[in-house]
């Protein structure tokens, strides 16, 4: 590796991890959280079947699991002024990520709602609980527990997924980078330095995946 | 002796099953009636449309001379009626992600809005009286099957119910393990608590319960005092359902 490289690689490592604090981190934890809101409330109007909202629910996820991630930013971010209604890059990110991301996480808690043995309910009902308070203190923590470490998986993958927001103009780790190689000429260096970036994302993420499997493990199988 | 629980004409079907064809059913203050009956004979459904675990098509249910038409009960009388009694599960279903002190004490505190304080000192001594104060804090998937169902036991006494339904309690419990289950079901019966089990335990029928109920086919067939019932069975076919669990004549 010549020195120039060398230079360049460690000029630009601040240059792409700041615009990852700043950016991509924000983007992620405001995305996810709202799509683990849209994911419960769904995954919910499903389990205890309320008919319209049911409906509602399954043609969302159709939807969204139906269309590309791409597609739906193009859409929100430039199709959407043609209507009228213009919002800023970082908005529009927000809105596209949770929105895509809830509907794979509603069917992750759908599913592991649908895995609490029926029994639960039953003795939730038996002691005097109401449907609510059995949701609450019974089913939903159980099933959390269970849908953890899939949902884990769908955090890492939204780190990443990130990067496709360069598309629509916010200035993330990969737009950051693609501006640092317009400059330097040096496209295999770059992307492989902002690649191992989101690697360490993912590093730190996995293991607080580990260490949040080993808090919900407390009470055993 | 003064009735306590009533049911008339209860009636169920699964689809083309009819699995209850209209059961009467009486249990007195301080009564232990045994459901006897081979399996597939609605026992279970018996027993869990007594507690509106699952909704009887037909039927009237008096708790205390409070009367409910079993198929229309709202919401709101069930929910008053549950909390008068109590109910334990074949197979245990204590909350999961509650230690065993938590099982007994969700009922008070979040059913019943007793103070945390006062609903654990009930929790101890409920735990207690099964035997398993050294268990408190432990997870149910910690505890042996048979400690399983005495913090089901325990769960159900702290909300100090007029009347216990188990189903099968002891049958999802390896053989060493029933006899722990059964004595702590003994001590209540002593007590004067009102139970009513489904069981396929005769020796607990014949030793614990002073009533018994024999169903087949989704109806009774024989009801009768537990002496009389196990002593002299009138009915050819209780005698041959005995004879083949063993349980005739000594």
């Amino acid at each position: 590796m010549t020195e120039r490289l060398v230079r360049i690689l460690i000029d630009s490592f601040g240059k792409i991890l700041l615009p990852g604090l700043t950016m991509t981190i924000p983007l992620t934890v405001i995305s996810f959280s709202l799509a683990m809101v849209i994911a419960v409330v769904m995954a919910l109007v499903q389990y205890a079947n309320v008919r319209v909202l049911r409906q509602i629910a399954r043609f969302y996820i159709w939807v969204v699991r139906g269309t590309p991630l791409l597609v739906q930013l193009f859409v929100v971010f430039y199709g959407l002024p043609g209507v009228g209604i213009v919002l800023d890059p970082f908005p529009s990110a927000v809105i596209v990520f949770s929105i895509n991301e809830g509907a794979y996480c509603a069917e992750t808690m759908r599913a592991a709602l649908e895995s609490v043995p029926v029994g639960q309910l039953e003795a939730g009902y038996c002691v005097g609980m109401s449907y609510l308070q059995i949701m609450r203190r019974i089913v939903l923590p159980q099933a959390l527990r269970t849908a953890f470490p899939p949902l884990s998986n769908s955090l890492i993958a939204m780190v990443k997924d990130t990067s496709l927001a360069s598309n629509i103009t916010v200035t993330e780790m990969f737009m950051a980078t693609q501006r640092i190689v317009a400059l330097t000429y040096e496209p295999l260096a770059l992307y492989c330095e902002v690649g191992v970036i989101y690697l360490l994302f993912s590093t730190v993420l996995t293991r607080l995946q580990r260490a949040g499997e080993k808090r919900l493990n407390a009470y055993g199988a | 002796m003064e009735t306590m629980l009533s049911a008339r004409g209860v009636k169920k079907r699964f689809g083309a099953l009819e699995v209850l064809r209209g059961i009467d059913l009486t249990v007195s203050r301080g009564d232990v009636v045994a459901i006897l009956g081979p399996s597939g004979s609605g026992k279970t459904t018996l027993l869990r449309c007594v507690n509106f675990l699952e909704t009887a098509d037909e039927g009237t249910l008096t708790l205390d001379g409070e009367t409910l038409d079993m198929p229309r009960a709202t919401r709101r009388q069930i929910a008053a009626y549950r909390r008068r009694t109590a109910f334990v599960f074949q197979n245990y279903n204590l909350f999961r992600n509650k230690t065993a002190l938590q099982n007994v004490t969700e009922g008070l505190i979040v059913a019943r809005k007793t103070p945390r304080a006062q609903a654990e000192e009930i929790g101890y001594k409920m735990l207690e009286k099964v035997g398993l104060s050294d268990r408190a804090h432990h997870y149910p998937a910690q505890l042996s099957g048979g400690q399983q169902q005495r913090v089901a036991i325990a769960r159900a006494l702290a909300t100090d119910p007029e009347i216990i339904f188990f189903d099968e309690p002891t049958s999802a419990l390896d053989p060493e393990l029933i006899g722990e289950v059964l004595s702590v079901m003994r001590d209540l019966a002593r007590e004067g608590m009102t139970m009513l089990v489904v069981t396929h335990e005769l020796s607990f029928a014949r030793g614990v319960a002073n009533r018994v109920i024999f169903m087949e086919g989704g109806a009774v067939l024989a009801q009768d005092d537990a002496e009389a019932f196990f002593g002299n069975p009138r009915e050819e076919r209780v005698r041959a359902f005995l004879s083949t669990l063993g349980g005739l004549g000594e």
